[in-house]
């Protein structure tokens, strides 16, 4: 509802009983804006200011920094496969789930959100279960030479966990609302199933998944638990960008800890703002 | 019943096949692991490794603090969905925004910054310190940090709910003569009572989890400011995969066994849908005033 019919709504009722008192309504807004300031605001400021302490030239440095650029990279790296995967894996699972009944969807649903509620430390415990030094999946790799843990595969494996199911969860309700009836014209008009696809659905879902890619993307980048446990902390070479916050903290070099922290902050900043204008926009707000 | 209804779309079979494959390789099977780990310890084992006292703590120490943490989220999630829907005023766009910074800071960024501020030196640390409250290194940091990730889950929760909320049903108490804060209480809490507790739920299980705005404010003193993913943390780098295992299923089975109570109290707040759905079966007696 828009805030002008809300307002008119209130106007027509024309008395206080279906809302609150002006003092009571002057209090709760305070409240809940002090509350946001105070826990939200306040850390977010913390940051450009802590990374802005010792002047623009100290914060130049420390992200021109050999190790720091080597996080960056790593960090953008294992995004740019988990992402594309999950991406993938989103769109046929939405295609399956949304465009076709079959027994065993709830089930199949149940499982796709199981990563969200498993603790980011425990995905990697399960890949260091896996594919440690006495893991039930290590001798797979022994004849290769193949490193999952301590090296770029795992660090990939468990940002595609728990970014899991972020794209799919964002394109299954849309798709299920757009229903199949533009995809079955295209068909009897002649068109075939990728065409239809290219040409109908695509279309249809692409600022839905613009939004899925986005929260996928953030998290993926940010994700601390999971990948701290599966990447060994090789500086300049398994460290990604959060890890490296973490280094250069703990060293007590606190102003390249928060000048790193500030591009991941930028990067929440960024992904905030594009998710308020498609909402805006085209309506997506669960 | 069939397997698959007909429909006239192609591409069915390979997207499910896909679709479970990728599940099973990435989610199911390495999960599958944790639960055999767990089942090859036996129970004798399985006690053993969290019966003791550095482990019971952590647990301790991380429910409690997750339960804090989503007990404060629910009252002021509930008030700041409230203001959001109801009110109007300025920097609304900007401040709604805002609500979901926890979801997109990385939780390495949070941490190091409510540690920097809830430090002795810190702005807000250096004020609580004058009132004699040490909030760094103690678990009202842990309370503090887990507020701060759980927040937008109990917003994005009720907000919804409260928009759909039709306001014929306040005008219709407010016409039979209920008073403000009566028509609150009766009509509108129980509509959003169990979106709320869901809400509740995704902050309470988000928090038990937490690791990475955790572990800077925390301090991580053993027996008073440890959490429990901090816990397996340590006993993977102590090569400890029986005690981190069995640390892990502590926490999955006891968070269950809660969300199974908190859904069940979800189902029982249920009860008022079917009542405050129908204006004309509300016979509360105070309602009449």
């Amino acid at each position: 509802m828009s805030p002008s019919t809300q307002t008119n709504i209130i106007k027509v009722a024309g008395h206080s009983a279906i809302s609150e008192g002006k003092l009571t309504r002057w209090a709760l807004t305070t409240i809940a804006l002090s509350f946001l300031v105070l826990f939200l605001l306040l850390p977010l400021f913390t940051v450009f200011a802590e990374a802005l302490r010792n002047g623009w030239q100290t914060y130049g440095k420390a992200l021109s920094d050999a190790d720091g650029l080597a996080a960056i990279k790593l960090t953008i790296i294992a995004s740019a496969i988990a992402v594309p995967m999950n991406l993938i894996f989103g769109v046929a699972a939405a295609w399956a789930i949304a465009k076709f009944e079959f027994r065993g969807k709830v089930l199949l649903t149940t499982l796709i959100d199981l990563p969200f509620s498993v603790s980011p430390v425990v995905t990697g415990l399960i890949f260091v279960l896996m594919f440690g030094a006495s893991g039930w999946a290590a001798p797979l790799l022994d004849n290769t030479d193949i490193q999952i843990l301590f090296a770029l595969p795992g660090i990939v494996l468990v940002s595609i966990f728990v970014t899991f199911p972020f794209i799919a969860r964002e394109l299954i309700p849309l798709m299920q609302e757009q229903g199949s009836d533009e995809e079955q014209a295209a068909l009897s008009l002649g068109a075939n199933g990728w065409q239809t696809f290219w040409h109908v659905t695509l279309p249809n879902i692409r600022w839905g998944l613009l939004y899925g890619v986005l929260l996928c993307n953030a998290r993926a980048m940010g994700e601390f638990g999971a990948v701290s446990v599966v990447s060994g902390h090789i500086r300049g070479e398994t460290n990604t960008l959060p890890l490296h916050v973490e280094i250069l903290y703990n060293e007590y070099n606190f102003a390249a800890a928060f000048a790193m922290a500030s591009i991941l902050a930028c990067l929440a900043l960024v992904t905030l703002a594009i998710k308020a204008v498609l909402e805006k926009a085209h309506g997506l707000k669960h | 019943m069939k397997f698959k209804t007909k429909s006239p779309l192609p591409g069915f079979a390979p997207a499910l096949f896909y679709t479970v494959l990728y599940l099973a390789l990435i989610v199911v099977i390495p999960l599958s692991g944790l639960f055999f780990k767990t089942a090859e310890l036996g129970l004798a084992q399985f006690w053993d490794l969290i019966s003791g006292e550095r482990v019971t703590h952590a647990l301790t120490i991380s429910f409690t603090t997750a339960l804090a943490a989503a007990i404060i989220n629910a009252v002021f999630g509930l008030i700041i969905a409230w203001v959001f829907v109801r009110y109007d005023f300025t920097g609304k766009g900007l401040f709604d925004a805002i609500i979901d910074l926890p979801f997109a800071l990385p939780t390495a960024v949070a941490g190091i910054a409510l540690s920097t501020l809830y430090s002795g030196s810190g702005w807000l640390g250096n004020l609580f310190n004058r009132v004699g409250i040490e909030i760094a290194f103690t678990p009202i940091g842990i309370v503090i940090a887990l507020t701060f990730i759980g927040l937008p889950f109990v917003v994005r929760s009720v907000e919804p709910v409260l928009r759909e909320l039709e306001k014929e049903l306040e005008e219709a108490a407010a016409s039979l003569g209920a008073k403000r804060w009566q028509t609150l209480y009766h009509v509108v809490f129980p509509t959003l009572l169990p979106a709320l507790l869901s809400g509740f739920a995704l902050a309470f299980a988000r928090g038990v989890g937490e690791y990475g705005s955790v572990i800077f404010i925390a301090g991580n003193v053993p027996y008073v400011s440890e959490v429990a993913p901090l816990l397996i943390v340590i006993k993977l780098e102590e090569y400890d995969y029986a005690g981190a295992t069995a640390v892990a299923a502590a926490m999955l089975l006891i968070s269950f066994v809660l969300l199974i109570l908190i859904n069940a109290l979800q189902a029982w707040s249920q009860r008022y849908k079917a009542s405050s759905g129908n204006v004309n079966t509300v016979p509360d007696k105070e309602f009449v005033a």
